[in-house]
């Protein structure tokens, strides 16, 4: 689906990314995981082109990026943003119709198609009570949702999110994974999600991107990526990991500094 | 769920498009010199239609010659300055934006002003060529201070037009405390904006730029609302932002440019018409622009005849009547609807 060709990016002295390869696969939930600026971020801002990368290739479908007018790469990738609040408020129904723009020409209109399938992700993400509010009125966890029903109405075939579960209560975070995850089983949907929580990585994704220092540290499936070791080498901090004991994940457990027990000095 | 359509658009442009031929009316018909109001409109509408000529050579003369080009170019004016304001609202994020914020209306003075000076205004299109060159270098200054790695950065071309702003600020003082006192009266007169210099030929000027600006906007009406969210936004949803930046930027810059080189500053028209507008009709810009013209249109066609009316036989600078009706009635729609946010 997408190919990675030892991807480089820079802001303007420091590589922030440096010779990063990688396949992701049609139909798979992919988690990027990292410190801060290990280069999660910037890593999904390539793979939309928001960033071009200095050097290496990226393929969607075995087409280059570079080549792709942004509008072609909007009908294939939507990015569910981390917040983005429009200076002048729209209503959530002309804002989730927005993800119709790669499909309109100009100037065009939408048309009761648009409107049809506008309606039908708001019902998948539970927003067509709120349509006709204003998006500044929204909780956090409403507006995530509505950003969700606008990136279905993209009908891409990946859909990227970065920190999609950041200041949420555990109720909605919840809910919003559940909703990923359908998009990805139900529908066939490619996802890829960078994340602080490596819980919330570990349960839900099917194979986890570790990178430290802009290169890719371990990639392979949950089991494989979260170790104590792996995390403690990445992330310089004491960690416990062990079986989450309901879903047999790996799960990891943060150490208070100076703590001894028996359990970590093995 | 009610969304907007082609119909709304059409049948609200419509309504508005007839208010706008009401003050247009109107404004024929009052004035200093007194005109029967029923030969004014029959004047009007004769000669439009190229029927029979009525009325005497001096009623003639006052409605075909001053009144009405003198509303169609208030109408122009108007209509550009509002459509701008509310592009450069979107494009800098930013509500206080108006048209003269990026520094156009400093250089378009600059070149009034050294126009009046070198006695150039006695020519006949002398001060608005100059006054246009004036904000044509002026647009291409901070388009070129404004500019890092080949991207416009909103905050950046903000800062390099205010800062540009403020240093033909300088320039004006300067050419102001050198002037002598007849050249100072006609300075303040452009300085405060007026219409009295509205003629056919004008307008055949300052149409094309007011109407090739609006049309190439509104052919980006729809992508301007995805910038309201922010580039990174309009990026995602497959807008080729750079480009849309570029072509509006100057589209709106060239439209003030040809407003205010013919006409003066005219202040707070393209400031409170887009808002009011978003207020009455919401921010999508393929309802907003249009409406922005039109109401824009009668506000300061409205404004002018009552500028000339007012004290008449003395004529008031037109933005004296803009700020001072147009103030309170934005007020009072800040305060009876939901306020911008960000405000």
């Amino acid at each position: 689906m997408i190919d990675l060709h030892s991807v480089s990016f820079r802001y303007r002295q420091d590589w922030v990314l440096r010779e990063i390869s990688f396949q992701i696969r049609k139909g798979e939930f992919i988690g990027v995981i990292g410190p801060n600026g290990s280069g999660k971020s910037t890593l999904l801002k390539t793979l939309c082109r928001l960033l071009t990368p200095q050097k290496g290739e990226i393929l969607l479908d075995l087409v280059p990026l570079k080549e792709m007018s942004q509008g072609e790469i909007a009908r294939k990738i939507a990015v569910v943003p981390q917040e983005a609040y429009s200076l002048f408020p729209f209503r959530v129904i002309e804002m989730v119709l927005m993800g119709r723009s790669p499909h309109l020409g100009r100037l065009m209109f939408e048309g009761a198609r648009d409107l049809e399938i506008a309606k039908k992700a708001m019902e998948w993400t539970e927003t067509l009570p709120i349509g006709e509010r204003l998006i500044d009125e929204l909780s956090g966890g409403e507006r995530k949702r509505v950003f969700i029903a606008r990136a279905l109405v993209q009908e891409p075939e990946v859909i990227l999110l970065d920190e999609p579960t950041a200041n949420l209560d555990i109720h909605h975070q919840v809910d919003f994974l559940e909703l990923i995850l359908n998009l990805n089983r139900e529908k066939g949907l490619t996802i890829a999600m960078a994340s602080h929580d490596l819980n919330i990585a570990s349960e839900y994704c099917d194979r986890l991107i570790l990178l430290q220092g802009g290169t890719i540290f371990k990639i392979g499936s949950p089991r494989e990526v979260i170790t104590r070791a792996n995390i403690e080498k990445v992330y310089g901090c004491r960690v416990w990991v062990d079986e989450n004991p309901i879903s047999g994940m790996p799960r990891i457990t943060l150490l208070k500094k100076g703590v001894r027990s028996v359990l970590t000095e093995v | 769920m009610k969304i907007l359509t082609l119909k709304k658009v059409i049948t609200v442009s419509f309504l508005l498009a007839a208010l706008l031929v009401l003050v247009i009316l109107f404004s024929v018909m009052v004035g200093s010199v007194k005109v029967e109001p029923k030969h004014s409109v029959s004047i009007l509408v004769q000669s439009l239609l190229g029927l029979t000529e009525t009325g005497t050579e001096m009623e003639r003369t006052i409605i075909l010659s001053l009144r009405f080009p003198r509303a169609l170019l208030a109408g122009l004016v108007g209509a550009g300055l509002s459509v701008s304001g509310a592009v450069f609202q979107a494009l800098l994020r930013n509500p206080l934006a108006d048209p003269y914020i990026l520094g156009v209306s400093s250089g378009s003075a600059v070149g009034a002003i050294i126009a009046i000076l070198l006695g150039l205004s006695a020519l006949s299109f002398g001060l608005p060529l100059a006054s246009f060159a004036g904000a044509l270098i002026t647009i291409a200054l901070v388009f070129y201070f404004g500019k890092q790695e080949g991207k416009i950065h909103p905050n950046v071309l903000l800062l390099a037009g205010v800062i540009t702003g403020s240093f033909l600020s300088a320039i004006i003082m300067f050419l102001l405390s050198i002037s002598q006192k007849e050249e100072l009266h006609t300075i303040l007169f452009w300085l405060m904006g007026n219409f009295s210099f509205a003629n056919p030929r004008a307008i055949g000027i300052v149409l094309p730029y007011i109407g090739a600006g609006f049309f190439l906007l509104y052919w980006r009406s729809r992508h301007l609302n995805l910038i309201l969210s922010g580039e990174e936004n309009a990026l995602q949803l497959g807008v080729d932002v750079e480009r849309l930046k570029i072509i509006s930027y100057l589209s709106a810059s060239l439209m003030t440019a040809a407003s205010v080189s013919l006409c003066g500053l005219i202040g707070f028209v393209g400031l409170i018409i887009p808002h009011s507008v978003r207020l009455l009709f919401g921010p999508d810009h393929r309802l907003l622009l249009p409406a922005s013209a039109l109401i824009g249109a009668s506000f300061l066609i409205a404004s002018d005849t009552l500028a000339r009316t007012l004290l008449a036989p003395v004529e008031l600078p037109v933005g004296v009547i803009t700020a001072a009706f147009g103030g309170p009635f934005f007020i009072y729609l800040l305060r009876k609807r939901k306020v911008v946010k960000t405000l």
